[in-house]
């Protein structure tokens, strides 16, 4: 289906990453959102508390990243589509509740400006060090979707392709900005409301009395979907349940839940690969970026085959899951892959994991502050390719 | 009583406890101890609900965690068992994204006061439009005993093995002093009083926030050498003092001493959702449809 026109503000702007990040929530259906201000995100939910009023739809600035974690969850199964808005601290502060999100399937979208910490740390500038959190920071086996945009299009872009995945996979879809993107200020394109593809929620066509709740028979193993208030009577909670969505407090139970949830995202992992190449056919060194260090090594990618040297670029734009089954191609064309970002060495273990030693994995890791100079990637290619 | 003597007696006298309906069969028997007073609690929500005469499929529970977080899980309602002490900001998501539901949040006092004492606050100062039922058995019952911040000054918990020290908290005065709208409290004693709080409770627009005290046999009556359940009850009942409109100040607890049961507070505010619409429609005028009924839609 297309989007909601009500929503979409079409037309060509001049705007920064987390303006774009919120049009594209809002061209995504987005109706509902409840956020806690944090630096560098905060932009995103002032323009969502100025624009829904005349959408149709609620803003609410909760207590704390806690309430407003779990309030986008109560709005979801009131029948919306939700998103909240955080930066590092206030994600460490609702990881308990990506887990309840894990846990009940329920669709929901995560956006993380990301800024250097741990801790406070750098409020005001950039880093991506959040990139192993998302993937593994609520306690438990789950699985999650992290998108990332290089640029405020991007933002609008993939926004919403964040919340159609959400919807597809009912699980938690990280959308990982930095302040750089948050920030930054370009041309975006939004195009009209019959030219954005929407999926909707999974809604069932049982009758009460036929549906289960967590119950499956789907290829994807995503179960369908009904809102409360329509008669279904259903209960949903974060302990282990049956396909009823009731309790079930022995190791079966557990093991059938645990291996859906994992599955319906690893068992679609190949449709779950969203990359950029650029080069990699015939490169001898390939780099590996995602975000906004994603601009920064194109330059140094082009400086370096200006010199000569063989190399190419991927660019993820789904981060997790990880393209294992490509970056494993790659691997045994390529003699080795260099993967700067703006952490001390994040998704570079993912990478290693899956080269597995085949070729040299060189992570060039940044604290964060400030993007990598060009030159420092620059080098570590040149190094590599010698 | 064993579970099969309660059967023969719906068999004997083709009698089905009134309360079955409203309960998912399926998942009985229950968790609570013998003596708790929670399944005295929700046969008294059942009866509310009867007497509400509201449309079951419209009113939806929300539950945090512990043996009263328990409770969503028991009624055949569209019910959510939460995380521990957010099933207040989970409720104020589902009250916002579905205005036409009644949303009830039914937990307990460590759930609501301590780990979810934020949003306790909060949502009473927003005078969000849900109705908070907090159980109070004076300790944590799901993890074994241990100081909430109910337990009165002196009796045992596993955290306060020399008597509680601690200032506990006057739930009643605290969400009036927070903006509630609806304020009561009864003991598992008074169960037609419960019963009509929590009738009133349904129907008021509004914070109403509803404490039930109830008694924890297993651990707080046993560790404390209280007796069984029936001896707290009759504790209730001897000690409890009606006065409706008490100012909240005067209603604090001590332990194992007098306790002031009845409707505290009873006013109008507008609810955050009516605030919302009425302060857009004055300061945006047309080009502001107002949000609310089924779905947010009209």
């Amino acid at each position: 289906m297309h989007a909601d026109p009500k929503g979409v503000l079409a037309g060509i702007h001049f705007m920064d990453g987390d303006h774009a990040a919120c049009e594209g929530a809002l061209a995504a259906g987005c109706r509902f959102v409840a956020g806690y201000p944090i630096t560098p995100s905060t932009e995103i939910v002032e323009r969502f508390a100025s624009r829904i009023p005349k959408i149709g739809g609620v803003f609410i600035q909760l207590e704390d990243e806690i309430a407003s974690s779990i309030a986008i969850q109560g709005a979801v199964w009131g029948g919306k589509k939700v998103m909240s808005v955080t930066s590092g601290p206030g994600l460490s502060l609702m990881m308990e509740h990506i887990g309840y999100a894990a846990m009940t399937e329920t669709p929901s979208v995560w956006v993380d400006v990301q800024r250097g910490g741990p801790s406070t740390g750098l409020p005001t500038l950039p880093a991506q060090q959040d990139m192993m959190q998302v993937k593994w920071g609520s306690h438990g086996d789950y699985e999650i979707i992290a998108l990332s945009p290089n640029s405020p299009q991007e933002c609008f872009d993939l926004m919403i392709a964040a919340f159609n995945l959400a919807e597809q996979y009912r699980c938690p879809v990280f959308f990982m900005m930095d302040e750089v993107v948050g920030h930054m200020t370009e041309r975006v394109a939004i195009p009209p409301a019959d030219q954005i593809e929407i999926v909707e929620r999974k809604w069932t066509t049982k009758k009460p009395g036929e549906f289960t709740l967590y119950a499956t028979t789907a290829t994807d193993l995503v179960p369908e979907m009904i809102k409360a208030g329509d008669g279904y009577r259903v209960h949903v909670t974060g302990l282990t349940h049956d396909e009823k969505g009731y309790p079930a407090m022995n190791p079966a139970a557990q093991d059938s839940l645990l291996r859906r949830l994992r599955n319906k995202i690893r068992a679609n992992a190949e449709k779950l690969v969203d990359v950029r190449l650029d080069g990699i056919e015939d490169a001898e060194v390939v780099v590996l970026s995602y975000g906004i260090t994603s601009r920064v090594a194109s330059a140094a990618v082009d400086a370096a085959r200006a010199k000569g040297v063989k190399v190419g670029h991927l660019r993820l734009v789904i981060c997790w899951p990880f393209p294992e089954t490509l970056v494993k191609a790659i691997a045994r064309r390529a003699k080795a892959l260099v993967f700067p970002e703006l952490n001390l060495g994040q998704m570079v273990l993912e990478a290693e994991r899956v080269v597995a030693g085949k070729i040299p994995v060189i992570g060039v890791p940044h604290a964060g502050g400030t993007v990598h100079e060009p030159e420092v990637i620059l080098h570590k290619i040149l190094e590599v390719a010698r | 009583m064993s579970e099969g003597a309660v059967l023969d007696l719906e068999q004997e006298f083709g009698l089905e406890n009134p309360v079955m309906p409203y309960l998912r069969q399926d998942r009985l028997p229950h968790i609570w101890c013998p003596g708790c007073g929670i399944g005295t609690t929700v046969n008294c929500f059942a009866r509310a609900l009867t007497e509400s005469g509201m449309d079951l499929d419209q009113i939806a529970i929300v539950s945090g965690i512990g043996c009263t977080g328990r409770v969503a899980g028991y009624l055949n309602l569209d019910s959510f068992h939460t995380t521990h002490g957010r099933a207040i900001p989970f409720a104020t998501g589902l009250k916002l994204a579905n205005p036409a539901l009644k949303v009830v949040v039914y937990s307990g006092d460590g759930d609501l006061s301590a780990i979810g004492g934020n949003h306790l606050v909060h949502a009473a100062r927003r005078n969000m439009d849900l109705m908070v039922v907090c159980v109070n058995n004076f300790t944590y019952g799901m993890t074994g005993g241990q100081v909430a911040p109910t337990t009165p000054l002196g009796p045992t918990q596993t955290t306060m093995p020399f008597g509680n020290f601690e200032n506990p908290f006057n739930l009643p005065f605290l969400a009036d002093a927070c903006g509630a709208v609806y304020v009561a409290r009864w003991t598992v004693f008074h169960v037609r009083q419960l019963a009509k709080a929590m009738k009133e409770g349904l129907q008021k627009k509004g914070f109403a926030f509803i404490e039930a005290l109830s008694p924890c046999p297993t651990l707080y009556s046993r560790r404390n050498r209280l007796g069984d359940g029936v001896a707290q009850v009759k504790y209730y009942k001897e000690r409890s003092t009606v006065k409706n409109g008490a100012d909240t100040k005067e209603v604090g607890l001590s332990y194992q001493g007098d306790i002031v049961v009845g409707k505290f507070v009873d006013r109008e505010r507008p609810t955050w959702l009516d605030a919302m619409n009425d302060h857009f429609t004055k300061v945006l005028g047309d080009t502001y449809t107002p949000y609310g009924g089924a779905h947010g839609q009209d």
